[in-house]
């Protein structure tokens, strides 16, 4: 979908974040959840750790089964008791009034007036996000009344003004109708006003264009963008998509089988990816010039051979290593640690240099 | 929504005439002679008499005909004469009766109902507690409990041995009415109708409570920070309704069946005691009238299903 020409033009820096000084709204680190699947624990995500400042978007990007979504709903503390817990780490938020909490440590109630409040969350599927019963407008009030109590008639004003503001034309009608009334693309602006309503300082989008055709997916971007640049929010972004990776974000995770794999400015990613999985993930998005010439020449497009390990079975030590050209015995021993490769460019393989 | 209701009113009317030909079609292919039930077995007739009756009756036309007069008068809002010594007009006999089995019926699923509904959410919500344990177990039992079992055993134990509740009938003959009096013959076989219903609607409300449960709305909800117990009410009550609907408007419909028999081990003066009797003294215009109004019942209930189906529901539109 995007060159990769496009892809390596460096993404000016917010102003927010500007300096090294500036307090990150979020702090992942050593992040740790583990499920129960029968009677044992097994890790899904292990050791993460994440940054984001204010007005900055971390791209978190992987495959199906990478842990990314994991991640993103065990800093809301969405994953469900009985089957899931938190086994370390810690979640550094500072909310809306500068109040740094651990997330980890809080009780469901304090995490209950964080979110839809001071954390803003957008999902996959717009149209199965949304209570079939409930008009679009009450859904949107809800967290309105709910945090900041407005009246009913306070909050249906303010849900007509972030419709607006979502450019869904007619917005007062719009915010009587029911879900199945709208369209994907407005369905989805519909979500992102909900997570809005109470101007969150974080907002985590989980695969919010996945479901979408391109066009409104562009569309959807750039709202986003639009958004953070006038709220001055911070954004996990989560998504498999490379093309998305490099319109939105400014800093990107790669994760693979439960590990951030590498992590760095996007340019730097882009144009040189120190883990043998992101390049081969990079190889993989092919342009469309390309893969038109590959056709022709009778050759399949580049893959990666076998498969994500499931969590039942990750092997011990680097777990890309039994589908990686470069593995060495030294990366079954153990996995690897995070190598700064220079200038906050990480990576999690000890062969990066030769790469 | 008028308009709707009225096409499904006038389909309902097609299908109670079809359902009457088929009882009266039916009822003339059994044995015997309708004749017999105007004759005193004691005396004897002759045949000449046997023919007049027949001709004063009407019955030695042909099975059409008979059919299409008494199709007019029925329109005319004659249901004919029970053919018992009496002959009280079937319309009045309906009449009376049509109340109590009401009563019954409404009180029984009312509580059915009420009770499904709440021990259905709950169960769900604890799901896995020994709350949901103890309720799946009671449904359990509920639902493979016919009412023949229940009601007999209900009978032995409440009013038998413990005196709890009299054994049957309405009221107490002989007595002025007293509200007291109504409710306590009405309990017993109100709570046997209910037993089973409220056993179903709770495993039916639970399952679709849990499907709910997971919807990505759900998860949305608590997205916002919104509490449990709104997400339960607010969120996924109404949604988990829908199938369960279905369920008791088919439910009340076809609950006629059980109510027969509760009416009449509890002799409870109702439709389906009248329907019972008739069936078993071959008086045909009530068994005729009866099978009508019960028909229509089920219509009714039916189109009251999908009406309040789409009343819940913004996606089903009627027209």
């Amino acid at each position: 979908m995007l060159h990769m020409t496009d892809m390596t033009e460096a993404r000016p820096a917010p102003q927010t974040a500007s300096g090294p000084s500036a307090e990150p709204t979020l702090r992942v680190r050593g992040l740790t959840t583990v499920f129960r699947i029968g009677r044992r624990e097994m890790p899904a995500i292990e050791n993460v750790d994440l940054e984001i400042a204010p007005g900055e978007t971390l791209a978190l990007v992987g495959e199906s089964g990478s842990g990314k979504s994991i991640t993103s709903l065990s800093v809301l503390r969405l994953l469900p008791g009985a089957i899931s817990r938190i086994g370390g780490g810690e979640v550094s938020f500072r909310d809306r009034e500068g109040r740094v909490r651990d997330l980890v440590s809080a009780g469901g109630e304090e995490m209950r007036r964080l979110r839809g409040n001071h954390i803003g969350t957008v999902f996959q599927e717009p149209m199965s996000c949304l209570n079939p019963v409930h008009r679009i407008g009450d859904q949107i009030a809800e967290p309105l009344i709910l945090h900041l109590g407005l009246s009913r008639r306070a909050a249906f004003e303010r849900v007509v003004e972030l419709l607006a503001a979502m450019g869904i034309p007619d917005p007062a009608r719009r915010a009587r109708q029911y879900p199945h009334e709208l369209s994907g693309g407005m369905s989805q602006r519909a979500t992102i006003a909900m997570a809005l309503a109470c101007d969150p300082v974080l907002l985590i989008a989980d695969e919010p264009t996945t479901a979408l055709d391109v066009t409104t997916q562009a569309q959807i971007l750039r709202l986003l963008q639009d958004l953070q640049k006038t709220h001055g929010m911070a954004m996990l972004f989560v998504t498999h998509n490379f093309g998305v990776v490099a319109e939105i974000a400014h800093r990107v995770a790669v994760m693979y089988a439960g590990h951030v794999v590498e992590q760095g400015r996007v340019a730097d990613v882009f144009r040189h990816p120190r883990h043998p999985y992101t390049r081969g993930l990079m190889t993989c998005v092919p342009q469309p010039g390309d893969a038109l010439a590959l056709r022709r020449a009778g050759q399949a497009l580049p893959t990666i051979q076998g498969s994500v390990p499931s969590i039942t079975d990750r092997p011990p030590g680097c777990p890309f290593a039994p589908r990686c050209a470069l593995a060495v015995d030294a990366c079954r021993a153990a996995v690897p640690a995070m190598e700064d490769t220079g200038d906050g460019h990480l990576s999690r393989c000890i062969r990066w240099s030769e790469m | 929504m008028l308009r709707y209701t009225l096409k499904r009113l006038a389909a309902g009317a097609a299908m109670l005439i079809a359902l009457s030909m088929l009882v009266f079609i039916l009822l003339r292919l059994a044995p015997g002679d309708p004749v017999d039930a105007y004759i005193d077995p004691m005396v004897k007739m002759s045949a000449a008499d046997m023919a007049r009756l027949r001709a004063e009756l009407g019955l030695d036309k042909p099975l059409p005909v008979q059919y299409l007069i008494w199709l007019r008068d029925v329109l005319h809002g004659d249901f004919g004469r029970s053919l018992q010594r009496t002959g009280e007009p079937v319309l009045a006999l309906i009449g009376s009766r049509i109340g109590p089995t009401l009563l019954l019926m409404l009180s029984g699923f009312g509580i059915a109902i009420i009770f499904g509904l709440i021990a259905g959410v709950v169960s769900a919500v604890k799901r896995g507690s020994v709350r949901d344990g103890t309720l799946l177990a009671v449904a359990a039992v509920g639902v493979s409990s016919p009412a023949f079992l229940t009601a007999l055993i209900g009978l032995y134990l409440f009013s038998v041995v413990l005196h709890w509740a009299p054994s049957g009938g309405m009221l107490t003959p002989a007595m002025p009415f007293s509200l007291h009096d109504l409710l306590s013959h009405l309990i017993l076989p109100a709570l046997i109708l209910a037993f089973y219903q409220s056993a179903l609607v709770t495993r039916y409300m639970r399952s679709s409570m849990l499907e709910v449960l997971t919807q990505d709305y759900i998860r949305t909800a608590r997205a916002k920070g919104v509490r449990e117990n709104r997400i339960v009410s607010h969120h996924a009550v109404r949604n988990a309704l829908l199938p369960v609907v279905t369920l008791i408007g088919s439910t009340l419909g076809l609950a006629v069946g059980g109510a027969i028999f509760i009416e009449s081990v509890f002799n409870w003066p109702g439709m389906g005691l009248l329907l019972v009797n008739a069936v078993e003294l071959r008086d045909y215009p009530v068994i005729m009238g009866s099978t009508l109004v019960i028909g229509a019942w089920v219509i009714v209930m039916n189109i009251a299903t999908d009406l309040v189906y789409a009343v819940i529901d913004p996606r089903v539109k009627v027209s």
